[in-house]
């Protein structure tokens, strides 16, 4: 078996070895690689932004080891009966250094940190890759017997902490990687559901479905990397889940493998009244009751028609303003298309991001007349559907953005903040290069508290960083990313120069531990799509109560008393 | 202990030698909060009557007594237009420009600690604000804006008692000026609180400009801080709790009087002459006041203290996650208890940096001195006696130049209506009392002794845990830190509405008490035990006649309560009675203890019984009964008297 995707991803960094954001001899910014859009291009304003906002330099730099240093890496510890019963079941395993440090992390800031300038104090013993079902049962029946840890490994695109091994586990941990359970085993057009293993990627998943003339519609900002069962474990989100739905919308069946046992249904429905659905056990147990092997999804012919566009408003607070009422109204026209049979007559996404005026500078020509260029904000939308409702619809969101002083700002810059979306993961490793550290967290909020929300968090983590002795201000802002009926998904983007500082990961903790609670003080979530991991365990029981938490704990001991999946997670 | 603080300036040294109409007409651009979006009063007016809140508790009361929501929506309005101020920048220059010619008049010297004014400057601008200052005088609203005027520092909104409207152009030109009024008592009006709430609210949340108010709730008559009300702080709060600001400034601000306008109004008020109610004429004839003169005013303001460093940890966040943020709400406890600290807090700094004039040490030595004092004694004794209060952190504004007996009599002249010095002795102040029934003779001495015990009383709260430490002593004649300390314990709850407590913490009071009169060598400790030290018994001694007014004071109250008055009663009836009841034992001569007819030491008197729960407290339609557990209140006298010997109040010689 070839394991193609590690050889293609940095081994420090986010995604392919062939993209990244460098300056070129002329010190000017440029993405590298064909992948992208953006591939190429020269982004001249670029350095000016990145010296004005954090106060770095080209001359302060940091450079990464520029390889694993195989001999920081903890022993393989695996014994050997274990090692023969799983040789007899022909399943692929490795015990390779830098296989095992590549299943090590997530993405996490300190993760990332830890790969460029240091070790972890725990990673996986062993790597076993099933291609099938029916390994993953082999696999757990001999965790069982053999009294191993298992820790469920999909797209490693995780940015809470949940693939981190626990440093005190002694057993030896596996490593069960999914990505070579990736075929789609059926389409069923009749009732347009697809079954897929759940190792398969986003993009190959939408790239196979589309070869039938189809697509689930989940697109998550990692869907290059992040894998359905992933996905599935917790809880994701995705750009279009106004017109598709998140993953709880999308998923008709699931298939578990516990140490119990396999967790089923027996039927593949849209809906059933049988008791609380064991799907939701399942959805968002973030690996710590078994791996998702299969998973029946929803699946929609490929839009007849997309336009993008794009939309200024003066100020965040009428971008804001404007999203609720499309969100109110969306409702209305949702209603009355599914009433006239007519189905996802128009699709489109929302995404109001006052952060672009700071980091689009370069990327798109945002000048109008009027608006303050410091505070301006800017919507990104994409509608999908029949040609003649998508432009129905176009004309409705663009009268109401009206009413809120919105201006249309065009496709092209619709299109490619759009495609933004998946090269900012690419940024943060650039800002490394140059002391400087951020990431991005979110959260879901009411619609009232999220104007309120955005304010307090962002002022709160300027405050932090004064007085944590950050000596450069920060970026700290913010956008809305989802909206929904009753709220929406809000994103932070956080980073700052930390030179000057001798431990900034501990720094940076603690400010994103002070952002959070500002976010839970404000009536914000503790999580909308990335999870808990062992990120964010400590707000569990504020977060569900008391009750809630136990419920989850008893579930956990039925399925595996013996905490074979230990990865530590949520609980 | 003594505390760094920071230098004065006196503001009205300026005004002496400028132009007052320049002054007034002078380009006034404040500093504003940052997160301002300016507008006109008329604006918050409206915006507070479409706001949820107001919108949704009309629908509320609308859908409960049947009516239209448009009456109940016309009422809002009248209530906004009752209560909204219209500040006016004309207005504020009339008022620079008058009171500059009045306070010029009637201070010598008004002093502001400029370090104050700047850290203010930096807290406008950063967050909402809320002055919080200390009630002495009607002065102290109009001096306070007036010295944010002086400093260029936004105009704060004041909430006032709805009393002053009833004065014809005066509570107009206030209004102007940025007073908004409330009613005295709305709890059981919805309607009002709601509309009160969201004006308050809405100006804070826009940062419109800063709110001030008195935590004390009323001008204290006594010049002893008034426990706080928590109503309007609740209010302030608010914001913060539901996160509809990121932080809120609290600022206590304490400003002194070396002699307050209207002492003698206060004392007839406490003996039961009726305070004349708020109107121009009585304005006008208050004029004959402006010959006189009064003094100098201190104006310390304190550090801004943010809220949401207050809040930190204390806050269960799950009450207002869960309901919508415009849905009137009842504080859960926790909340509560939050306010009530903060309240407390707040007055404790306010006392902190009031500031003592030696006049007040002067009242102190004189009331342990009655009737007469010898000059020198009185002299050596304030000496003395300053030195006791800066061990005890009290800030004494004393010049460094000036000589024990010029600063005595300097207050002697400005305080000559209530005491003077007749051949070598200083003596009370109370006319008249040679001749004249013998009624008439009690309530002039009465009128006297109150009006000093006001300045005394300017020590009280400073000198409070080392005292009632002392009078602890005395009282259990017992040396076991155990049983002094409960005995203190004791004196703490009687005492909790007469003076400063913050809520729970005896044991570090009574400790801190300790500390005090450990490091002016007035006791010594050891793990079980406490002695006064020789030298010590004269400060306990001191410190014992000192509080020994409110000792005697309440059980004189606590005895007619258990003997001489019906179970059930009013508060309208209970304080003739009790005073009825002091002023006959003072005629008779059967006790001197002339406090015990201020009304003020009543109320905390029956307020304290009430909290301890010998006195139960009903609310009728027409205000509230009292009912007397007649053994209980026996039983708290009987720890006063068991452990007191009633002693025949001699002059105690220091």
């Amino acid at each position: 078996i070839t394991i193609v995707m590690q050889e293609l991803l940095k081994w420090n960094g986010w995604g392919y070895n062939d993209s990244k954001f460098i300056f070129n001899k002329k010190g000017q910014a440029e993405f590298t690689g064909k992948r992208y859009r953006l591939g190429g291009m020269v982004l001249p304003t670029f350095k000016e932004w990145i010296e004005k906002t954090f106060g770095a330099s080209l001359e302060h730099k940091t450079t990464s080891r520029a390889s694993l240093n195989v001999n920081d890496v903890p022993p393989s510890i695996v014994n050997e009966e274990f090692l023969q019963d799983l040789r007899a079941t022909k399943i692929s395993y490795s015990q390779d250094a830098e296989d095992r440090v590549f299943r090590a992390h997530g993405h996490c800031l300190h993760e990332i940190f830890v790969l460029r300038e240091g070790m972890f104090k725990r990673i996986p013993d062993i790597v076993v890759w099933p291609v099938c079902h029916e390994d993953v049962v082999k696999i757990v029946e001999l965790a069982c017997k053999h009294n191993l840890c298992i820790i469920p490994f999909g797209g490693g695109t995780s940015v809470s902490s949940a693939l981190e091994c626990p440093e005190e586990e002694k057993r030896t941990i596996v490593s069960l990687d999914t990505s070579q359970m990736n075929r789609i085993l059926w389409i069923d057009e009749k009732n347009l559901t697809a079954c897929v293993e759940a190792g398969i990627v986003g993009q190959d998943l939408e790239k196979q479905l589309a070869e039938s003339g189809f697509c689930t519609g989940h697109e998550p900002d990692s869907m290059e990397f992040s894998s359905l069962g992933g996905w599935v474990a917790t809880r994701a989100s995705g750009m279009k889940k106004n017109i598709y739905g998140n993953i709880e919308d999308l998923v008709i069946h699931i298939k578990m493998v516990t140490p119990r046992g396999i967790v089923e249904k027996n039927c593949q429905v849209p809906r059933m009244s049988t008791g609380p659905d064991i799907h939701h056990f399942i959805m968002g147990s973030e690996g710590t009751l078994g791996v998702v092997t299969e998973v029946t999804i929803k699946i929609r012919p490929l839009p007849e028609y997309q336009k993008y566009g794009s939309v200024v408003f003066p100020n965040f607070e009428r971008g804001v303003a404007c999203l609720r009422e499309v969100a109110k109204q969306v409702k209305k026209s949702w209603m009355l298309a599914s009433l006239k049979n007519t189905n996802f007559s128009t699709r489109r996404v929302l995404m109001v991001q006052c952060f672009w005026q700071l980091i689009t500078k370069g990327f798109l020509s945002l000048q109008f007349k009027g608006f303050d260029p410091n505070i301006l904000c800017v919507a990104t939308l994409l509608f999908e559907g029949d040609r003649e409702k998508v432009l129905q619809h176009e004309k409705q969101v663009y009268d109401i953005a009206t009413k809120f002083g919105g201006l249309a700002a065009g496709e092209d810059n619709g299109q490619r903040g759009y495609m933004l979306t998946f090269v900012i993961a690419y940024l943060r490793d650039l800002g490394l290069d140059y002391y400087v550290i951020g990431e991005s967290f979110e959260t879901s909020v009411p619609w009232d508290r999220v104007l309120d929300l955005c304010r307090n968090v962002k002022e709160r983590i300027v405050r932090e960083c004064k007085e944590k002795g950050v000596q450069f201000a920060p970026l700290s802002t913010c956008r809305v990313t989802q909206t929904y009926d009753a709220g929406a998904c809000v994103y932070f983007y956080f980073a700052f120069n930390y030179r000057g500082i001798s431990d900034p990961i501990h720094v940076y903790e603690q400010i994103e531990r002070a952002a959070r609670e500002e976010i839970l003080a404000n009536g914000g979530s503790l999580s909308h799509h990335h999870g808990v991991g062992k990120l964010r365990k400590r707000w569990m029981k504020e977060s569900i109560s008391d009750v809630g938490l136990g419920m989850l704990r008893s579930v956990k001991e039925y399925v595996d008393p013996n905490n074979i999946f230990g990865n530590k997670n949520l609980l | 202990m003594s505390k760094k603080r920071d230098e004065f300036e006196d503001i009205l040294e300026e005004r002496r030698l400028s132009s007052d109409l320049r002054y007034a007409m002078k380009c006034y651009t404040p500093v504003i909060y940052k997160g301002l979006s300016p507008c006109k009063p008329n604006a918050i007016k409206s915006a507070v009557l479409q706001s949820e809140q107001v919108q949704y508790v009309i629908k509320q009361l609308a859908k409960e007594m049947g009516e239209s929501p448009d009456i109940i929506q016309e009422e809002a309005t009248e209530i906004l237009d009752e209560m909204g101020h219209s500040m006016q920048l004309g207005a504020v220059r009339f008022f620079a420009f008058t009171l500059s010619k009045i306070f010029k008049q009637l201070f010598q010297r008004v002093c502001v600690n400029e370090e104050g004014m700047q850290r203010l400057q930096h807290a406008i601008q950063e967050h909402p604000v809320v002055l919080l200052p200390s009630h002495r005088s009607y002065v102290d609203f109009l001096m306070l804006s007036y010295l944010l005027y002086t400093y260029d520092l936004a105009l704060p909104v004041i909430a006032a008692g709805i009393d002053f409207l009833g004065m014809k152009i005066v509570g107009e030109l206030l209004r102007r000026a940025g007073a908004f009024f409330m009613r005295r008592s709305f709890g059981g009006n919805r309607l009002y609180w709601a509309v009160f709430a969201e004006y308050v609210k809405t100006m804070l949340r826009s940062g419109y400009a800063p709110i001030e108010f008195f935590l004390e709730g009323t001008r204290s008559r006594t010049a002893k801080t008034l426990t706080p009300k928590f109503g309007l702080l609740s209010i302030v709060m608010e914001p913060f709790f539901k996160r509809e600001v990121f932080d809120t400034y609290l600022v206590p601000i304490s400003i002194s009087y070396e002699r307050i306008l209207e002492e003698s109004l206060y004392a007839y008020e406490l003996l039961g002459v009726p305070k004349p109610k708020e109107s121009t004429s009585g304005l006008l004839k208050a004029r004959r006041i402006l010959s006189d003169s009064f003094g100098t005013i201190h104006i310390y303001v304190g550090q801004p203290v943010s809220l949401r460093t207050l809040a930190s940890g204390r806050i269960n966040r799950c009450p207002y996650n869960l309901v919508p943020r415009h849905l009137p709400q009842k504080p859960s406890e926790d909340i509560q208890e939050f306010v009530s600290d903060v309240a407390y807090k707040m007055e404790l700094l306010q006392i902190e940096n009031m500031v003592l004039s030696p006049w007040v040490l002067v009242a102190a030595v004189l009331l342990q001195n009655l009737p007469a004092m010898d000059f020198e004694l009185l002299i050596e004794k304030t000496l003395w006696l300053k030195g006791l209060t800066q061990t005890f952190g009290g800030f004494i504004e004393w010049p460094d130049n000036l000589c024990a007996k010029k600063a005595v009599m300097s207050g002697l002249t400005l305080h000559s209506n209530i005491a003077r010095l007749v051949d070598g002795h200083v003596v009370l102040n109370d006319k008249g009392v040679e001749d004249g029934a013998v009624g008439e003779i009690v309530f002039k001495r009465a009128l006297a002794i109150l009006m000093c015990a006001t300045y005394r009383n300017q020590l009280l709260n400073v000198f409070v845990r080392p005292s009632l430490v002392a009078v602890a002593l005395q009282m259990t004649r017992s040396f076991r830190k155990e049983e002094v300390y409960s005995c203190f314990s004791f004196l703490r709850d009687v005492f909790s509405d007469e003076f400063i407590f913050f809520p729970g913490i005896s044991l570090k009071d009574f400790e801190e008490g300790c500390f005090l009169l450990t490091k002016c060598d007035a006791i010594q400790t050891s793990q079980q035990e406490i002695y006064p030290t020789d030298k010590g018994s004269v400060i306990v001694s001191f410190l014992s006649t000192m509080f020994r007014p409110f000792v005697e004071g309440y059980q004189l109250i606590f005895r007619y309560l258990s003997k001489e008055t019906k179970e059930v009663f009013t508060e309208k009836q209970f304080i003739p009675g009790v005073r009825n009841f002091v002023f006959q034992l003072l005629e008779k001569g059967n006790t001197q203890c002339y406090e015990a007819l201020s009304s003020d030491m009543q109320k905390n008197a029956l307020a304290a019984l009430v909290q301890l729960g010998a006195v139960k407290k009903k609310k009728m339609s027409n205000g509230f009964t009292y009912n007397v557990n007649q053994e209980a209140v026996n039983k708290i006298l009987d720890m006063f008297d068991a452990r007191i010997p009633v002693q025949k109040p001699v002059a105690a010689r220091l």
